[in-house]
């Protein structure tokens, strides 16, 4: 089992002073996976990442990576994992090449072994053109970029990337996916923290929804949407006293006047869409138009965290 | 409290590749960030004009009878290399100030490597810049008339004195960059240091000071410092009590500023 389990968190538990920041966590991310903490600002994703990395000594509980316990045996764990933190990482005073450099020679690589491999690693990310400039000049999905090829160059086990793709705009945020699914698929162990719940559905093979030092729920993207009511049809239709036949005929409905639309529940898929159009038609109600909606993790994150949906 | 420290240690190649490769660092970061060093550099030259220039004159009959502008520059010169290693103590702390705020160390500490080494990296930056900085200073000196009668033992002597003051005054000023709560305070901090080398025998005889700073000019550590420096200059011999004071106040700073800067380092933020 051992073999199988690059994180295993028992128990955690962490304060600062008063404030209690987790409250008993428990998660087991098994090798090659991605397993995605999903959480608003405050829920306690950074001092998880802190933890698992040790930067944080954990108040209780049995905190493991690759077998390593996180305090007794932190050179270990040091040794198997790469981070990229919130703040970026990179000595802004040096350019590209020699940050990569700095990684190359503190992973005592040799000489050429570790050129070459920061050559690739820089073309790898798109940095080849700028990496001889002084990484304060990049902006910022360089500087992300650059972090990254930082942690690549000790040929981590496990990386920990907490709110990788934060302030980076759509292209380079995808580009980041890209280089994250590649690493998965050569075996690579990943947690990741993010907000934007769209990341966790794209990467993560197990999310887990953390709030208030919690894990409120837990399991792959399509487990839980299915935990969270809201799937429905939404059909528009012409005019107002269409409106208000509709709603005689799906009296459970709720009705929009402003867009002319009706959310009919009872679910968001082909079965619930067949059905409404049945009753459509025997009723002679004409529809304008039409739209399935499933249920999508920002159903899940209102409903499990009570709270709005971060921009 | 809530650090962690490597408990397996790194064999000894590791500790010396890791040192090395962060020396390369600091070193690099110096040279990228000139103006620290120009101005750290620039002070002590500015004074050492003004006091020669302007003051020497006054100075130097005071000092001997007779005495005149070259006798106060044969006398102060010494005092000048510790005033510029003392003003060196605030570029040290502001540059490990401004490098605790950078991500990167986060990054060092969650790597299995030597980790004193980035400490250790700025101290051999810090004595390079410092070694520099008193080339410099004392390369204008020679230029207005210095002449030390320092045989190269006596040479021997004043640098292996001055590479302890530097040791020292750059531990120090690391452990209070390393303290401060921003890059701003951090400059703030070390700048006693450069007032101690005033309020000694540095720039005047002691005797000609009020009782109470006389006191204290000749108690305190920049005095023995001073007083041997001068002797190996000028080809004498300094005296056994205060060679040993000097040395033995560079040692103890050093040893409290290391493990004071060893400590601020790990503790977590």
């Amino acid at each position: 089992m051992e073999r199988q389990t690059a994180i295993a968190v028992a128990g955690l538990r962490r304060a600062y002073g008063e404030h209690e920041v987790l409250a008993g966590i428990d998660l087991t991310v098994p090798r090659g996976t991605v397993y995605a903490l999903l959480g608003p600002n405050g829920a306690g994703k950074t001092t998880v990442v802190h933890i698992l990395s040790t930067l944080l000594r954990p108040d209780a509980g049995d905190v493991r990576v690759l077998g390593h316990d996180v305090v007794a045996e932190a050179g270990a764990v040091r040794a198997a994992i790469g981070v990229t933190g919130q703040v970026s990482a990179v000595d802004g005073l040096l350019t590209g090449t020699e940050n990569m450099r700095l990684m190359a020679a503190l992973h005592h690589l040799d000489r050429t072994e570790g050129a070459e491999r920061c050559a690739d690693l820089l073309a790898r990310l798109d940095l080849t053109e700028a990496a001889d400039r002084p990484a304060t000049t990049y902006s910022g999905g360089m500087r992300r970029r650059l972090d990254l090829a930082m942690t690549l160059v000790g040929d981590p086990q496990v990386i920990f990337l907490d709110e990788p793709t934060t302030g980076l705009d759509p292209r380079s945020r995808r580009a980041l996916w890209a280089i994250i699914r590649e690493l998965v698929a050569r075996g690579v162990t990943i947690l990741l923290t993010t907000q934007y719940l769209e990341e966790a559905d794209q990467l993560a093979d197990r999310i887990g929804v953390l709030d208030g030092g919690r894990i409120v729920a837990e399991g792959t993207a399509d487990e839980l949407k299915r935990r969270v009511p809201g799937g429905h049809v939404r059909i528009r239709v012409a005019t107002a006293d269409d409106l208000a036949r509709a709603g005689a005929v799906f009296p459970t409905a709720t009705a929009d006047p402003d867009t002319l639309a009706l959310d009919v529940p009872g679910g968001g898929d082909v079965t619930a869409l067949r059905a409404v159009l049945d009753r459509a038609d025997a009723a002679g109600l004409a529809i304008a138009d039409l739209t399935l909606h499933t249920p999508d993790l920002d159903d899940v994150f209102l409903a499990l965290t009570g709270q709005e949906v971060p921009a | 409290m809530t650090v962690l420290t490597t408990p397996d240690r790194p064999d000894r190649p590791a500790v010396l590749a890791d040192t090395r490769t962060m020396l390369g660092r600091g070193v690099r970061r110096l040279l990228r960030y000139p103006s620290l060093t120009i101005m750290l550099v620039g002070i002590p030259v500015v004074f050492l004009l003004l006091f020669v220039y302007v003051l020497g004159g006054t100075l130097g009959a005071g000092l001997v009878p007779g005495g005149g502008r070259s006798d106060y520059l044969a006398y102060v010169v010494p005092g000048f290399l510790l005033l510029t290693v003392a003003s060196s103590g605030q570029g040290t702390a502001i540059g490990v100030a401004m490098d605790m705020t950078e991500g990167i160390i986060a990054r060092f500490r969650t790597m299995a490597i030597h980790q004193p080494s980035v400490l250790s990296g700025h101290a051999f930056g810090a004595v390079i810049q410092n070694f520099a900085a008193l080339l410099v200073v004392l390369g204008v000196a020679l230029a207005l008339g210095y002449r030390p009668d320092a045989g190269p033992l006596g040479w021997l002597g004043a640098v292996g004195l001055l590479l302890l003051v530097v040791l020292a005054v750059t531990w120090l000023s690391m452990a209070l960059g390393l303290g401060a709560k921003s890059v701003e305070t951090a400059s703030n901090a070390p700048m006693v240091l450069m007032l101690l080398p005033f309020l000694g025998s540095g720039f005047v005889p002691t005797e000609s000071m009020p009782t109470v700073l006389r006191w204290f000019a000749e108690y305190q550590p920049f005095t023995p410092i001073m007083e041997t420096l001068r002797a190996l200059l000028t080809g004498g011999v300094p005296g056994a009590a205060d060679a040993g004071l000097a040395i033995g106040w560079c040692v103890l700073v050093i040893g409290y500023g290391y493990l004071r800067s060893r400590r601020l380092y790990t503790r977590s933020r």
